[in-house]
């Protein structure tokens, strides 16, 4: 499979992981879409280093999997608080961060 | 050691500006007065040392640092000590160090605060006008030059609580600043041209190059130097500050509007000498200026009824007859009557101070007369000045004015000679109607036993500016309010020995007519050394335009003219004694007279009295068009609009942009997250296209 | 060949349909299953790419752990659904300005990686050009892990326990 085609995936992936970051309502389906973007850049990664014949794709979407990981672990502690605060997860719903 | 004469003047204003005000009365006086005896003897020694030089090379030089220097050009703080500053640092220690002497005794009713603020102000005069004298080159000259200027405020305003004062102050600066700007100017021509502004060398540079026919770039840096000397020197158009400076103490006006400050025009012109020289329209001018205004001054001392005022328009007149001097090419002659001058006039000065004294702040003529009976030593101290003024023979004043005369006539001005010799007349007339009025006839001052105390006289003592030597606590000094007291001795010490002065002072330039060797003119002449005075630049067109060719002054055969030079004594002479005489007849034997003639003719008698309304002229034209600008253009049109616009537009403009920016935070986590990712695709896009 | 490209667009699909459902479903339970049928179709890509190790770890971690997280805090808020009503009544079209701008911006970006792509000159040969039958062992992972990045493994180590202790801290029950 050429490479190109690796690439255009991983780039449909994050875009789709994008427009879902600003159409959701949902916090929790928010950070999923963050999830689906990290996947898209763990794929062009791994496309990459196959192509160069080294394990440093790989080795770096290890990384990434820790640091989503974590992410997303701290990500829904935050949700569960804000939760308790406001009783709803629209993002719109926590707007006192302003002038 | 050159440096230390103005230095010590220096140390004691120090000492008196910062210590004196827990200092006594005693001490802060006799320091400032030790000071400048000090610098008097040690200017003595300098001179002597300089007098056992060949003529040749008769310069100390003493150069203190490099000032600055920039490209090519350098300037070092130097001093130089030659025949013309060796005449000049004599006049300004020994006449200074009198005058500090009579001020002891002068100001002492002063608190010990403002008696130390005197004194250290005077100080610091003396040490300005000595960096102005003994400066090797322009610069030097002008801190001196500008620090006699502020000095002159300090002290004109010293009463600085009584408004006319301090007005008077204000017009000394800023007029003397008209005339340093036009010196400021001239001096930067003489950088642009000759890269130098050291007077030697600027004088070597110049005696190499052709007179000037036309109005050329020597006349011009001549001309502005000369509009300089004309604010310091109280010339026309600007001598107005002077009458007005006698607001200041009397000492003050001694000092400075008579012997010192007011001579530093005449003095640096006769410091270039070399330069006017070559610039022949200059010359003229300051030669016609000179004779102008010693007349115009006359005539208004003339009626002048405040014996300060006489005494100011006097100086201004006699300032006059130094320019003239200076402007036929004599300039040995002009020093020479600086040097008198400072003599006579300083004496009359301080006389009239003790007459003030004398009468508890009276300055009014009017309110005066009788006099002589009661201050003896004022008295004879004064007449004898007045006599010495008036150009009556073997006195000073005759000498020195004579020359000037003398020299006029020969180079061909017999037009300003006959003015010379008309303001000769005029001069002894005033001078004696003032001698009249105050020491003879009947005694009309306060509490005098002939009973002058009329409404009107009373209401003259009010309505006059005093001295505010006897300011509004009219105390007296332990006698009674009545009989007017002598000075005590330091003035009239200082009184009796520039009194003397008056008289010998002549005796070190007696022309070779009368038999004498004209010692100060040989003296000085190698300073000035003018002897491309006799060649003139032939380009053809200009041949037309040239001016009589003076003859060198060494090169004069002294007996050649004797018989002219004793002629014209004779007539200034007679003159003098007709001057005299007519002052005499109005103002001691028929005093209705004066009255008289000042009703028939009540026009000119206004005119004279208002100073040929000269002042409401300058008011009118350049004081009061300034004020409007300044009012409605500077301030209101441009201050409040354009510049206190553009920083409250720059105010508005910020809240402007922060009024929108602000909708930017609008608290929703989207429209942030919307513009981080904004923020990547065009980085990304930035990346792609390069 | 066509073994390769058959799994490549089968596995492809499964990833991008289940990443559709994501942003789409409104039931944020159903949202969770599918990313992790996402996942496993990117665990197919990976094994395709010779990476079994990451696609073990793909399904162990991300689909085992994180989903499972997932999907514990989804029952634990009891999340509602995204109000049909709500939904429905704001059009997508009547969005507030930044969402709109930003759905935009996702188009943006990803017309303009195909751009780039196509401006890309290498990218025709194929994936596995280079022959290294060791690129899939897991030894040779682990030892370049452990020697060339152990800098980074002992950092991830910290991070991992900063996200702990930050998760305790902030999901806990305040003390009235």
């Amino acid at each position: 499979m050429p490479l190109g085609h690796y690439l255009v995936l991983s780039g449909l992936l994050f875009a789709i992981g994008t427009a879902g970051v600003f159409l959701r309502r949902n916090l929790i389906t928010l950070l999923l879409s963050v999830e689906i973007m990290l996947n898209a850049v763990n794929l062009a990664f791994v496309a990459f280093g196959r192509v160069q014949g080294t394990v440093d794709g790989q080795i770096i979407t290890f990384f990434v999997m820790t640091v989503a990981a974590a992410e997303a672990a701290v990500g829904l502690a935050l949700v569960i608080a804000l939760f308790r605060h406001r009783e709803s997860l629209n993002p719109e719903a926590f707007t006192s961060l302003k002038w | 050691m050159l440096a230390l004469i103005p230095l010590l003047p220096f140390g004691g204003f120090l000492v008196n500006a910062f210590l004196g005000k827990r200092l006594p009365k005693s001490v802060s006086g006799g320091l400032a007065t030790l000071m400048m005896v000090l610098s008097f003897a040690i200017a003595l020694m300098q001179v002597l040392a300089l007098a056992g030089m060949p003529a040749e090379s008769r310069q100390i030089n003493q150069t203190l640092f490099t000032w600055l220097t920039a490209g090519d050009f350098s300037l070092d703080l130097a001093l130089r000590l030659d025949a013309l500053s060796a005449v000049m640092i004599l006049v300004v220690t020994g006449i200074g160090s009198l005058i500090h002497l009579y001020s002891t005794s002068y100001m002492h009713e002063e608190t010990d605060a403002e008696f130390a603020r005197f004194f250290s102000y005077l100080n610091l005069f003396c040490f300005f006008m000595l960096m102005l004298v003994l400066g090797a080159n322009f610069l030097v000259m002008f801190v001196g030059w500008e620090g006699v200027g502020l000095c002159s405020y300090l002290l004109i305003g010293y009463y600085y609580e009584k408004k006319s004062a301090s007005d008077a102050a204000n017009k000394a600066f800023i007029v003397n600043r008209v005339g340093d700007f036009a010196f400021i100017l001239g001096t930067l021509l003489t950088v642009v041209t000759f890269n130098s502004l050291d007077f030697n060398t600027i004088a070597m540079a110049v005696k190499a190059m052709p007179e000037e026919a036309a109005f050329g770039t020597l006349s011009l840096i001549t001309l502005l130097l000369f509009i300089g000397a004309t604010g310091k020197s109280a010339q026309i158009p600007l001598y107005v500050w002077l009458p007005d400076a006698m607001e200041g103490p009397t000492p003050v006006s001694a000092l400075i509007h008579a012997a010192t400050m007011v001579t530093a025009g005449v003095y640096m012109i006769g410091r270039n000498a070399m330069l006017f020289e070559h610039a022949p329209m200059t010359l003229h001018i300051v030669a016609i200026i000179g004779a102008a205004t010693a007349l115009f001054a006359g005539t208004i001392g003339l009626v002048q009824n405040d014996i300060k005022r006489v005494l100011a328009y006097s100086t201004v007149s006699q300032l006059g007859y130094m320019f003239l001097a200076m402007g036929v090419g004599a300039y040995g002659a002009g020093i020479f009557h600086l040097y008198t001058h400072a003599f006579f006039k300083a004496c009359l000065f301080l006389g009239s101070g003790a007459v003030i004294h004398a009468l508890h702040g009276e300055q009014d003529i009017r309110n005066m007369g009788g006099l002589k009976k009661y201050i003896p030593v004022t008295y004879w101290t004064f007449v004898i000045a007045s006599v010495a003024i008036a150009g009556v023979p073997l006195l000073s004043g005759f000498f020195s004015k004579d020359e000037i005369l003398f020299e006029t006539f020969l180079e061909g001005h017999q037009v300003l000679w006959g003015i010379g010799i008309l303001t000769s007349l005029l001069t002894a007339t005033y001078m004696f109607r003032l001698v009249h009025l105050t020491f003879h006839g009947e005694e009309r001052f306060h509490g005098a036993p002939a009973g002058a105390e009329t409404a009107a006289a009373g209401a003259h003592h009010a309505a006059h500016g005093h001295d505010a030597h006897a300011h509004d606590t009219h105390h007296d000094h332990g006698h009674g309010h009545g009989k007017p007291h002598d000075a005590p001795w330091p003035m009239a010490a200082a009184l009796i020995v520039l009194a003397v002065g008056s008289i010998v002072a002549g005796y070190v330039n007696i022309p070779h007519a009368l038999g004498g060797h004209a010692g100060l003119h040989e003296w000085l002449t190698p300073v000035f050394n003018v002897t491309n005075c006799g060649e003139v630049s032939t380009t053809g067109e200009l041949a037309g335009m040239m001016l009589e060719p003076c003859t060198p002054v060494e090169e004069r055969n002294p007996e050649e003219h004797a018989g002219l030079e004793l002629t014209l004594m004779l007539v200034s002479s007679l003159i003098a004694i007709a001057g005299i005489g007519l002052a005499t007849y109005l103002w001691l034997k028929h005093r209705e007279i004066p009255a008289r003639l000042a009703a028939q003719y009540p026009g000119v008698h206004r005119l004279l009295l208002n100073k040929y309304y000269v002042d409401e002229v300058y008011d009118a034209t350049i004081v009061q068009p300034i004020k409007v600008v300044s009012t409605e253009g500077l301030w209101r049109g441009f201050d409040v609009k354009v510049v206190d616009g553009a920083v409250n537009g720059a105010g508005y403009l910020v809240s402007g942009f922060s009024i929108v920016l602000r909708l930017l935070q609008n608290g929703s986590v989207k429209t942030y997250a919307a513009s981080i990712f904004a923020g990547a695709v065009a980085v990304l896009a930035y990346y792609l296209w390069r | 060949m066509a073994t390769d490209a058959l799994l490549f667009y089968s596995f492809a699909a499964v990833t991008v349909i289940g990443s559709l459902m994501v942003v789409t479903q409104k039931n944020p339970v159903y949202s969770v299953l599918s990313l992790i049928a996402s996942f496993f179709g990117l665990a197919g890509l990976y094994v395709v790419l010779e990476a079994p190790f990451v696609a073990v770890a793909q399904i162990i971690i991300y689909a085992g752990a994180i989903m499972v997280l997932f999907l514990f805090t989804v029952m634990l808020l009891n999340a509602p659904r995204e109000d049909a009503a709500e939904w429905d009544r704001s059009h997508p079209l009547y969005r507030p300005m930044a969402v709109r701008i930003g759905a935009a911006l996702a188009v943006l970006l990803a017309l303009e990686l195909g751009w780039a792509l196509s401006r890309a000159t290498d990218l025709g040969g194929a994936v596995n050009a280079v022959e290294n039958p060791t690129i899939s062992s897991v030894t040779l992972l682990g030892e370049v892990l452990f020697t060339r990045y152990m800098f980074a493994f002992e950092v991830t180590s910290i991070l991992i326990i900063a996200a702990m202790v930050g998760a305790v801290v902030l999901a806990r029950k305040r003390e009235e």
